[in-house]
């Protein structure tokens, strides 16, 4: 009987305790995100209104998200956790989900309801693609073409398959230096129907055929690894095409005004979002959980989109998206007539696989 | 020699030693070997002493840093702690046979991946085995997910016609030793288990000690309830009695009072127990449950890469450092069209050459150009070699690229004199070539200030002295300078060879597909694929090519032939 009472002494104790540091938020906030356009676009839509709003909250930022996998792994094993949110791309947010680095939530519970009422594991929908992903934009990887580089006498290019048709559009292309996007589009456009691409590519013969697809083209291509790389090699005229953020290509159409033309064909969709590290202290949890549920509301995600063309993840937020905007975005139903979708199982499990042969295939 | 005798010796007379027997004495009368090594070690100690700081410094921020990450490479307990009873059971399984393991192996992989599901360990497991298996990331975390729904049903079975097992007080109290026998050895067994499974102690204090009667009689109810009770109250921080445990220890009820022998217990527990006996749940056999999750499980794939890869240390990592991969059939090279690594090595290995060639041939006019100018000359002359120093590696990195690129600087002069057609222009960027010119440029200053130092020592009355007496220019360069500013072309080199084996971030910019560094791929298995086990491989095996060429490097000029000034 002692020992029950003792127990449940303690137990209320624990309650008592969560309950207290619940309501005592920190007020000093470490947000990790991708600098540039993007990370101006969120200080822009929800920093700053929840600064305003709070103004004993200091935001710090990072800019880590291409490294955060990596960096949260090591602060997880130095049990010193130095980031209260961060802004990761799905795959990236699966990764750190299995790891057990990234904090489970529940949609309903965190999040607020979107404007018309819908629930937000509804809002948000298929996009949650894991149980630790919040997530923010969906943006996609897509081609831009010099304007003033089509040859006279052909149309500009408007098929994803004019990236390997060298002959009517002669000229460097400019490629992702990794498997991902490049082998699903080679397959496409090697007479593989789109819904087969991936029950192909697991295969030891289908990597083969869309190696070989991209061989076709390889002599003429320059490869990226900074999203950064195509704008500035289109601007340089170093390249006809390559692909890129369609983001990025925005700004060099629209904001540079280069003569830039935008590909929407096959554009493949990707999601961008947040994720809550494991381990923070409670007044940190609390502090970025309060943060969150403002900063993923109806109203914030759709004024993002006036800083740049990324499509806001809520389905409640797309009305309210600006109009000289929507044309920009990925999710317009103008530019988004044929459309690809990363699948991000498939590429969790065969990514070293086949980035390995892809690797390889690059090196010879 | 006992302390009795070294007593006497200090009380005594200075004793005069006997020629032919005992050590020789020193004044004070202890040996002479003994108080000279004293002495030495009294004087090693303030040496350690005064290098304390750095010592401790080096350690903790280099050593220990450095060789826990290699470390890794070699690492293996993921697959052992979280699937311990699974690899037990696997051990008499012969994968030869070609048929799958018995029902044994996939119960015990049921309490296994549930408990690591519910700590979240099965995807990390997943992904490491994926790294030998594709495939396998995925069968986790699906199993995972779909793990529960056999121990769900046999749950509201239990519930259903016990209610009382809905109660997590109930549990507690059937489970808990209290007064009776207790069974700590089953306890610290579970202790270590989750400790092992969390990377942590699994050491919480606890008041939950399993019946030693009932662990008789219901072993694994016995040891499910405790592997709950552990982890929640180390991990959820939160009582046992107040919380109904897992479906899982429902099922492994339900099960086991299916065949137990409850004859020896007595009391209420035994009348809830024998209550609990007659719920009507039929339990598939575990095999049909995972092929229901996934048809994987029922091939040997999944089991034959346990078995294969469940030992504490792997030579794994190491193996696919080299294109190489462990089977169950043995080591066998990975197939062709996968091999990149080895080709990487021997890149980076051929272009650090290339570089430091080239790096002596630009930076010894230039390094003797500064030793022999006047002062003043020499000066403005420093300052331009100094001067990329000063500048961002990516600012010089990017300049490059404006220079090489097809349409930059260098092509577009081309074109202009006429020397280049216009459709023609020279590929200089995105290959090894562009690889290599950034980086003779960027390191030229480490090749260039070590002669410099080197070559000012040189007297230039040898060189007049060889001219009198009627050398050459060349000879007088080539028998007399030239030998004596060896050690600062040795010393540039090391420091050269050593700097560009390991670049990163120069052949990321400027070396597309063909120019890229063994460094590249560390990078992409470190920040990307997180697979830090081959990264660590592979940073291994760069750490012994370098010392290893260090040592032929002494073998063949000695090091004592390099000199920094």
């Amino acid at each position: 009987m002692k020992l029950m009472k003792t127990l449940l002494a303690s137990s209320a104790l624990t309650a008592a305790a969560s309950v207290g540091v619940a309501q005592d938020m920190s007020n000093e906030m470490t947000i990790v995100s991708w600098g540039g356009a993007y990370q101006n676009s969120q200080l822009k839509a929800y920093v700053e209104p929840y600064v305003e709003m709070h103004p004993e909250v200091t935001v710090v930022w990072d800019e880590s998200s291409n490294e955060a996998v990596a960096k949260l792994r090591a602060m997880n094993e130095a049990d010193n956790i130095t980031w209260d949110l961060v802004d990761v791309v799905a795959a990236d947010a699966i990764r750190l989900c299995d790891e057990g680095l990234a904090m489970e939530y529940d949609p309903d519970e965190l999040l607020l309801e979107g404007d018309d009422g819908t629930a937000a594991s509804e809002d948000f929908g298929d996009l949650i693609v894991s149980d630790c992903f919040i997530p923010q934009i969906v943006y996609s990887t897509t081609f831009g073409y010099r304007t003033d580089m089509v040859p006279e006498g052909v149309d500009a290019p408007d098929e994803i398959c004019d990236v390997f048709d060298l002959e009517t559009y002669p000229g460097k292309r400019s490629l992702e230096k990794r498997p991902i996007n490049n082998m699903e589009w080679a397959l496409l456009c090697d007479g593989v129907a789109k819904d087969e691409v991936y029950d192909v590519l697991a295969t030891a013969e289908g990597q083969d055929q869309a190696l070989a697809k991209l061989d076709t083209i390889k002599d003429s291509v320059v490869w990226w690894s900074a999203g950064a790389d195509t704008p500035q090699l289109l601007a340089d005229g170093e390249i006809f095409m390559g692909s890129t953020y369609n983001g990025r290509l925005y700004s060099v159409i629209e904001e540079q005004n280069q003569p830039v033309g935008m590909m929407w064909d096959a554009q493949v969709f990707d999601l961008d979002g947040w994720i809550i590290p494991t381990g923070l202290e409670d007044a940190e949890q609390a502090r970025v959980e309060h943060f969150l549920a403002f900063a993923t509301d109806t109203k914030r995600l759709a004024d993002q989109a006036n800083y740049i063309a990324y499509g806001p993840a809520r389905l409640s937020s797309a009305p309210l998206v600006p109009e000289n905007m929507k044309q920009h975005m990925p999710t317009d139903p103008e530019n988004a007539k044929n459309t690809f979708v990363y699948n991000y199982l498939f590429w969790a499990d065969y990514r070293d696989d086949i980035d390995a042969r892809f690797q390889s295939w690059l090196a010879q | 020699m006992s302390n009795a005798k070294d007593d006497d010796a200090v009380a005594g007379p200075v004793p005069v030693a006997p020629v032919d027997a005992g050590p020789v004495l020193a004044a004070d009368g202890t040996p002479l070997k003994r108080s000279l090594s004293r002495a030495l070690r009294r004087q090693k100690g303030r040496a350690l002493l005064l290098i304390a700081p750095l010592l401790i410094f080096v350690l903790v921020t280099f050593i220990i840093p450095i060789g826990s990450m290699l470390f890794r490479s070699v690492e293996n307990d993921i697959v052992a702690n979280t699937l311990p009873y699974t690899v037990q059971e696997l051990a008499s399984w012969d994968a030869e046979t070609g048929e799958i393991p018995s029902e044994d192996v996939f119960k015990a992989m049921y309490d296994d991946l549930f408990l690591s599901a519910e700590a979240k360990r099965h995807t990390r497991l997943g992904s490491r085995l994926n790294y030998e298996q594709t495939g396998m990331s995925s069968l986790f975390r699906q199993s995972g997910r779909g793990i529960d729904d056999l121990a769900g049903d046999a749950e509201d079975a239990l519930e259903d016609a016990v209610p009382a097992f809905g109660d997590g007080e109930t549990w507690y109290a059937l489970m808990n030793a209290g007064a009776g026998e207790g069974n700590t050895s089953l306890l610290s067994n579970v202790r270590g288990r989750i400790g092992r499974l969390n990377d942590g102690l699994a050491s919480a204090d606890m008041d939950f000690v399993p019946s030693a009667e009932i662990a008789a009689v219901l072993p694994r109810t016995a040891r499910t309830y405790t592997e709950w009770a552990v982890y929640t109250v180390t991990e959820d921080e939160r009582v046992p009695a107040d919380n109904d445990p897992w479906e899982l220890v429902s099922l492994a009820l339900v099960e086991e009072l299916k065949t137990a022998d409850l004859s020896g217990l007595s009391g209420d527990q035994a009348a809830l127990l024998r209550q609990a006996q007659a719920v009507e749940f039929d339990i598939p056999p575990y095999s049909e449950t995972f092929a229901e999750i996934d048809d994987e499980w029922v091939t040997i794939i999944p089991w034959e890469t346990i078995q294969t890869h469940s030992s504490k240390y792997t030579a794994g990592y190491f193996l696919n450092a080299i294109d190489a991969q462990k089977t169950p059939d043995g080591y066998e090279w990975q197939p062709e069209e996968k091999q990149i690594l080895l080709t990487l090595f021997g890149r980076t290995l051929f272009m650090s050459l290339m570089i430091t060639g080239s790096c002596i041939l630009l930076g010894y006019p230039v390094a003797w150009l500064l030793a022999n100018l006047p002062a003043s000359k020499a000066n403005l002359l420093m300052i331009l070699v100094l001067l990329p120093f000063w500048t961002s590696l990516l600012v010089r990195t990017s300049a490059w690229k404006v220079m090489l690129q097809s349409q930059g600087v260098i092509n577009d002069v081309l074109v202009w004199i006429g020397l280049v057609d216009d459709a023609n222009r020279f590929v200089m960027i995105n290959n090894q070539f562009g690889t290599i010119v950034a980086m003779t440029h960027i390191l030229l200053p480490f090749m260039i200030l070590p002669m410099y130092s080197v070559m000012q020592t040189v007297p230039p009355t040898y060189l007049r002295a060889a001219k009198s007496l009627g050398a050459t220019n060349w000879t007088a360069f080539w028998r007399v300078y030239f030998p004596q500013s060896v050690p600062g072309i040795g010393a540039g080199s090391i420091l050269v060879f050593i700097l560009s084996i390991g670049y990163y971030i120069t052949p990321e910019i400027v070396g597309g597909t063909t120019g890229v560094f063994i460094s590249n791929r560390i990078a992409y298995h470190i920040s990307s694929s997180l697979n830090w086990g081959l990264a660590a491989a592979l940073g291994s095996i760069l750490l012994v090519v370098v010392l290893v060429l260090y040592w032929c490097y002494d073998r063949i000029v000695g090091i004592d032939n390099v000199k920094l000034g």
